[in-house]
């Protein structure tokens, strides 16, 4: 792809989010109406960069509890247990059932770090105003968005065994704080991903729009 | 492609309204990671705050613990969890034990950690649900005051746990019969407490008993209480028949112990915790005595002690008071000889001491013995030997006042001490024999015969002798004698003619002496006459007047 395209805030003009309505934009002034719908006009996300960095900072302060408190408790007949996302890769992984190990690793642990990592990635190399692979840079906001929501593997597999197994004596499931935790860094990173504009990853930083 | 709009030029668009700037200040958004991170803090914070004590607990096997699952569990509720096995430098395996926060304050000396396997003892059936769950660590929380963090795991489950009311007492037995850790407590045939262990002593000699009885029986329990083996049938034949004793159907499979305590002694205030009992081996011996006090005394015995076999009694004039304990052989190097002590133990309690009104007190302890037993021994008590059965020469020790006996003293230097001895009946007819044998032996029996024969020899010529004496006088004594006898006999048959009744001889010399009587009696008269008339000599007779 060429940087030499034209954009629509080259050309001073702006559609709005409401209805639609291609308008021009009036020189020096930050905070436009829509004259069609009264909406109010963006060029770019709005403080996308912060709302990132904000998203992104939750997700990082979550990431640690979730990996770290129980994710999962499993009682019956013979004993009670209590997992953490780490501890039930361990013990698929020695009693032998490494692909489901493996699965479980990469959407539970290695997707969402992944997500976390390159996103911060992203918003520092708009801040820092790089214009250099543009290109490779959006096909990884791609991927982020792509794979965002398979992260939540575990909360999916958490809350069916929770919902299917609830034999009061003989077996019962609950989810553990890690659960929330986990929920919590899939649902901000989503979020993250969603307040980054990657048409900012196009633009040197003289030129962003807010 | 698509097709715009007519007379849409750029120009032509709408143009945006401006309006009032409106500056929110900082962004709501910034809420999210601010909440994040009090979530994420209050998390990290509870965790450190809730973080129970880590301890260490030593285990001889590691056998069904698995670092990581194995749970803590103090009356099935998890308090804890295994973190890791490792072994120490004593070869025993170390488990590092994470317990909860609350589980702090019962981390003491009497705390108990055990692992719970499947088992089946003393007729129970335990920790079947490990069987598929896997091991449990087993905790009992303690009393105790003094705090530790390292603890040793027992190698099965405490039969009673710490907080059960009731006391634990020590008994002593020969044997362990059939008792098991775990065989229950009998009081009136009530099962009122559990065998908590049992173990050889640790010089080999009997066994200890650890048994705990339930509150509130425990106040039954007082100095007087007998304990005895209640497992088993007892089956007693005597006078009255056949008697069948035993507690309950479960005592004669698995074993137990019963108790009892004296009627007569009811009132005695219980006794304390781990209060040492004997253990007897049926009810009839726990009822008959109470030998509390043992005390080892010793024997020295010259003599053979053939029979004389450990368990013997030691006996007091038919009563029994104490048990031989081990026979022994021992060398005196210096006089060449060989002794046997004999060890046993004399029961004192079963001495009832009778005391008089201020004839003082009646001293148990050391001090009173020994004055007690010197006075004894001074009066010549002693030890003997006696054969108890001429049969099967079973014997044993007598203690008897012997005043003949030759002086001796109680030798208290000895251990145990040693009460002098006098040699046996038996033996002292045996040495008495043996001297006597020893005398005829040192006769010179051939000396002897030889002036013996000689004697004969002098004999025989001295009958030679007198034989041809006796046939010299035969052949020339007889004919004179028999002829002189002849002649003696025709002169006694003479005499007795002359003399008897009817014999002339007889008569004339009666007649003779009648004469002479009246002879005598004229001469008399005349005589008188004579006296008191003499005149009539001259002038002749006068007559009388009356």
């Amino acid at each position: 792809m060429s940087e030499s395209a034209v954009t629509a805030s080259q050309m001073g003009l702006c559609t709005c989010h409401g209805c639609g309505s291609l308008t021009q934009l009036l020189a020096g002034i930050h905070d436009m109406r829509c004259r069609r719908c009264g909406a109010a006009l963006h060029l770019r996300k709005p403080n996308s960069i912060s709302r990132t960095w904000a998203f992104l900072i939750a997700s990082y302060i979550l990431y640690i509890p979730a990996n770290v408190l129980p994710i999962m408790h499993t009682g019956s007949l013979f004993g009670s247990q209590s997992d953490t996302i780490i501890s039930g890769v361990v013990y698929l992984w020695n009693s032998g059932s490494w692909h489901l190990a493996l699965i479980v690793f990469i959407a539970s642990i290695l997707v969402p770090l992944a997500k976390i990592l390159s996103l911060t990635f992203l918003v520092l190399s708009v801040q820092l105003g790089w214009t250099e692979h543009a290109m490779e840079r959006t096909k990884l906001y791609r991927v982020l968005e792509f794979v965002g929501p398979w992260s939540m593997l575990d909360v999916y597999v958490v809350t069916i065994l929770v919902a299917l197994v609830q034999l009061k004596s003989l077996a019962t499931i609950q989810p553990g704080p890690a659960a929330l935790a986990f929920g919590a860094v899939v649902v901000l990173t989503m979020f993250a991903a969603m307040a980054f504009d990657p048409r900012l990853l196009w633009e040197p930083k003289e030129r962003h729009y807010v | 492609m698509f097709e715009r709009p007519r007379g849409t030029e750029l120009a032509d668009l709408p143009t945006a309204v401006a309006v009032r700037k409106r500056r929110l200040a900082p962004q709501l958004v910034w809420l999210i990671p601010i909440v994040a991170a009090l979530v994420g803090g209050w998390i990290v914070v509870k965790g450190i705050l809730d973080k129970g004590p880590t301890i260490t607990i030593s285990f001889k096997t590691a056998e069904g613990l698995e670092a990581g699952k194995t749970k803590v569990k103090f009356r099935s509720l998890d308090v804890g969890v295994l973190k890791s096995l490792e072994f120490g430098t004593r070869h025993e395996i170390l488990a590092t034990v994470e317990l909860v926060k609350k589980a702090e304050p019962y981390l003491v000396d009497d705390t108990k950690f055990w692992v719970v396997r499947p088992r089946i003892a003393g007729g129970q059936i335990s920790g079947l649900g490990t069987l598929f769950s896997g091991a449990y660590i087993g905790v009992d929380l303690g009393k105790s005051a003094n705090k530790r963090r390292d603890f040793l795991g027992l190698e099965v489950a405490p039969i009673v746990s710490a907080d059960v009311p009731g006391r634990q007492f020590v008994l002593r037995a020969d044997t362990l019969g059939s008792i098991e850790t775990g065989s229950p407590v009998y009081f009136r045939q009530e099962e009122v407490g559990t065998v908590v262990s049992h173990e050889i002593n640790k010089d080999g000699q009997g066994v200890t008993f650890k048994i705990f009885v339930n509150a509130p029986y425990d106040q039954y329990v007082n100095a007087d209480t007998r304990f005895w083996n209640a497992s088993g049938i007892d089956v007693t034949l005597d006078a009255n028949g056949v008697k069948v004793d035993t507690q309950s159907i479960f005592s004669i499979l698995i074993g137990g112990i019963a108790f009892e305590t004296l009627v007569d002694s009811a009132q005695h205030p219980p006794v304390e915790d781990n209060h040492e009992f004997l253990l007897a081996s049926n009810r009839a011996e726990a009822m008959k005595r109470v030998d509390t006090i043992a005390w080892p005394v010793q024997f020295e015995f010259t003599q053979s002690i053939r029979g004389l076999s450990i368990g013997a009694p030691v006996d007091f004039r038919g009563i029994v008071v104490g048990e031989v304990k081990s026979v022994n052989i021992a060398l005196n190097p210096a006089q060449d000889e060989f002794r046997f002590p004999v060890t046993a133990v004399l029961y004192p309690g079963r001495v009832q001491a009778v005391l008089k009104a201020g004839s003082g007190e009646y001293r148990m302890d050391e001090e009173g013995r020994r004055i007690r037993w010197n006075k004894m021994v001074a009066k010549g008590f002693r030890g003997q030997l006696r054969t108890s059965n001429l049969l099967t020469g079973q014997a044993y020790v007598a203690l008897d006042m012997f005043p003949d006996a030759p002086e001796a003293l109680m030798d208290w230097t000895a251990t145990p001490p040693l009460i002098p001895t006098v040699p046996g009946g038996f033996e002292e007819i045996q040495v008495t024999l043996t001297n006597i044998a020893k005398k005829i032996e040192k006769m010179p029996i051939g000396e002897i015969s030889a002036d013996v024969r000689r004697a004969l020899q002098s004999l025989h010529r001295t009958l030679v002798t007198a034989e041809e004496a006796v046939k010299r006088l035969d052949r020339d004594v007889s004919p004179s004698a028999k002829a002189t006898l002849e002649e003696a006999r025709r002169t006694l048959t003479a005499a007795e003619r002359t003399l008897a009744a009817d014999a002339p001889l007889q008569q004339d010399l009666r007649m003779t002496l009648r004469e002479l009587t009246r002879t005598s009696q004229s001469l008399r008269q005349l005589t008188e006459l004579l006296e008191r008339q003499p005149e009539s000599l001259i002038r002749g007779k006068k007559e009388t007047r009356q």
